[in-house]
């Protein structure tokens, strides 16, 4: 029996998405990136909108995004993801145009990007990796850092203040709760990656923010992904995705937040 | 012959970019340059031509919007005065590594930092030296009329197609709001999505299936590419210096002193010069119209015919008398005068320095 013998069209339960290109992922082994590639790749082929599909890398570890997804891509500056999607999205209102950002990006330099974009209700998909710690440039303090987290700026844990009452790093930024609450965006959704019931939720929910955006002129569609770093928080990749459980969504709850520009009451 | 009106330098350049097909534009108000997008705004061109007119958050996200709708392929521009145009360096600097074509309108106003409001041209360095990281150049436009305003847009545009690069229309505070007649161009129709497409295969549009995608970026990881890049940059910088330098000379014939002045400058050294040629003096005028690529060529053939010495004059502390003396190269002499702070100098006292600077009593 050789390979030509098992791999048939009526065995095959699984493949690459034809919109992932061959190129190999730089992501480390373990991390959650790939897999949100995966999916975002699957839910472009499933819906059939890679024709018309133009999407927007950030600075951090995705920025090579493009490399790796069969789809037009514009690498943007730091932070700056959201005004070049709007950019895009103005000047072909019929194309389907997302943003991949990571947790310094989105929150942090590109805050004020993020949020006036939610805020004038542009017809988008906005992917948000959120792994609590700068990853491409080796391990830094990031707005979604938690408190006490050990990271390379905040090597004895991050400490939003001194014992005596004086601020020092600030405290774990929610920035998918403030732009939910923001009138111009339609859905808004915490999901994770780090096992294959929360992967095929993701997976819902990024499919829901690309139909959300076929089908309507606006309306920001937002999903955050509580993501690992297991290289920069120094652990195995299974202990990472405990580590996630266990300390990053107790502060970043997963579910829907916001549907249909209505907040969801819990 | 187009249509004939009374316009500030700031309408006009709005009002220019509309006939000319423009897809977008995106801005942040800043004085001395606000005209523009209120301007838009009242024109309502999105039911005129469709053109797309949106007030960023910041002049940063709207360089941002340029860089990504210029790289869809789309006719898109933005303006701003001096502090913006800081702001927008960081887009610039992508602009020019990605070869994104895109307009802007620099309406210098005086610095550093907040400066002043009033007129200034002390930001020649910035548009034409940098100003963002990087090896590269914008083309920079320098108008001296409301007329210019208008007709520089669609010249940009040109030019920032041709060579996928962003042009500058360097103007000031005072061309930006002075009244002047202008004659304004016939309405175009704006692109339509299968003639971008087939004229700019580059642009992102949607990669056809079984096509390559396109990716426009400045990075490159790979050393050796990035060097080729940079050099394919400065091969296209050479190529436009080659084609794209433009002046104008105004009684350099016999001149033997020469006023060099761009945009308010050169209209205030042109009435300079008539008040010398009533003394007797032989002067002129060499007025850089393009100031990156610079008219070296043309400050080197004056020499040739026989002009002793220079006075650039600019609204700054000394910018552009750096390229007129590369220019010289020691051939002839060169000096500076300008008022700066918002002060913009009389052609009595342009005359009287080209006089004790240059001529010698």
């Amino acid at each position: 029996m050789n390979i030509n013998d098992i791999v048939k069209p009526e065995n095959l339960v699984y493949q690459k998405s034809k919109l992932l290109t061959s190129k190999p992922f730089h992501y480390c082994p373990g991390c959650g990136h790939g897999t949100v590639h995966r999916i975002i790749a699957e839910v472009l082929e499933e819906l059939g909108i890679d024709e018309r599909t133009i999407g927007v890398s950030p600075v951090g570890c995705a920025v090579m995004a493009y490399d790796y997804f069969d789809v037009d891509f514009a690498e943007a500056a730091h932070g700056r993801a959201p005004a070049c999607a709007t950019g895009i999205k103005r000047v072909w209102p019929d194309k389907i145009v997302f943003t991949y950002q990571g947790d310094g990006d989105l929150a942090a330099i590109g805050t004020c990007e993020t949020i006036h974009t939610c805020n004038r209700g542009e017809n988008l998909t906005m992917i948000f990796v959120n792994n609590g710690i700068y990853g491409m440039t080796g391990g830094q303090m990031a707005p979604t850092t938690l408190i006490g987290m050990k990271t390379a700026t905040t090597p004895y844990g991050r400490k939003p203040q001194w014992e005596d009452g004086t601020p020092n790093n600030g405290f774990p930024l929610q920035i998918t709760n403030i732009i939910s609450t923001l009138p111009g965006t339609r859905y808004v959704t915490r999901q994770a990656v780090n096992t294959p019931a929360r992967v095929r939720n993701a997976k819902k929910a990024i499919k829901k923010a690309f139909e959300n955006q076929m089908n309507n002129k606006n309306g920001v569609n937002f999903v955050e992904i509580v993501s690992n770093c297991n290289s920069n928080w120094k652990m195995s990749a299974v202990d990472a995705n405990k580590w996630l459980d266990e300390n990053m969504l107790p502060v970043y709850p997963l579910g829907d937040i916001k549907d249909n520009f209505e907040l969801i009451k819990k | 012959m187009g249509e004939l009106k009374l316009m500030k330098g700031n309408e006009a350049l709005a009002e220019a970019a509309i006939r000319y097909g423009c897809d977008a534009y995106f801005g942040y108000p800043i004085t001395p340059q606000s005209e523009v997008i209120e301007y838009l705004s009242e024109q309502n061109p999105y039911e005129r031509t469709g053109m797309v007119v949106l007030q960023a958050e910041s002049e940063l996200a709207a360089i941002n919007m340029v860089y990504a709708a210029g790289a869809s392929g789309k006719r898109v521009m933005t303006s701003s005065s001096s502090p913006g145009i800081c702001l927008k360096q960081e887009g610039l600097a992508y602009i020019a590594g990605a070869e994104v074509p895109c307009v802007y309108a620099d309406v210098v106003r005086g610095g550093p930092g907040l400066g002043t409001i009033q007129p200034s041209q002390a930001d020649y360095f910035q548009a034409c030296k940098g100003g963002g990281n990087g090896d590269y150049h914008n083309i920079v436009l320098a108008p001296a009329s409301v007329q210019e305003m208008a007709d520089f847009v669609a010249l940009g545009f040109d030019m920032a197609f041709k060579y996928r690069i962003a042009v500058c229309i360097l103007s000031d505070g005072a061309i930006g709001q002075m009244m002047e007649k202008v004659v304004l161009p016939e309405q175009k129709a704006r692109m339509t999505e299968e003639e971008i497409k087939a004229k700019y295969p580059w642009a992102l549009s949607g990669r056809k299936r079984g096509t390559q995608h396109r990716v426009i970026t400045s990075l490159d990881l790979d050393s050796a590419k990035m060097e080729e890049h940079n050099r394919h940059l400065q091969r296209k910088y050479d190529e436009i210096t080659k084609n794209e330098i433009r002046w104008e000379e105004i009684e350099t014939k016999d001149a033997e002193y020469v006023f060099v002045a761009y945009g308010s400058s050169a209209r205030i050294a042109q009435k300079a010069v008539q008040l010398g040629r009533a003394e007797g003096l032989k002067v002129g005028l060499l007025r850089p119209i393009t100031l990156w690529p610079y008219p070296t060529k043309a400050i080197d053939a004056l020499i040739d015919k026989g002009v002793k010495g220079f006075l650039s004059v600019e609204l700054s502390c000394g910018q552009m008398i750096e390229d007129v003396r590369l220019a010289c190269n020691g051939r002839a002499k060169a000096e500076h005068f300008g008022r700066v702070g918002g002060i913009i100098h009389t052609p009595e006292e342009v005359l009287a320095a080209m006089k004790k600077q240059i001529i010698g009593e």
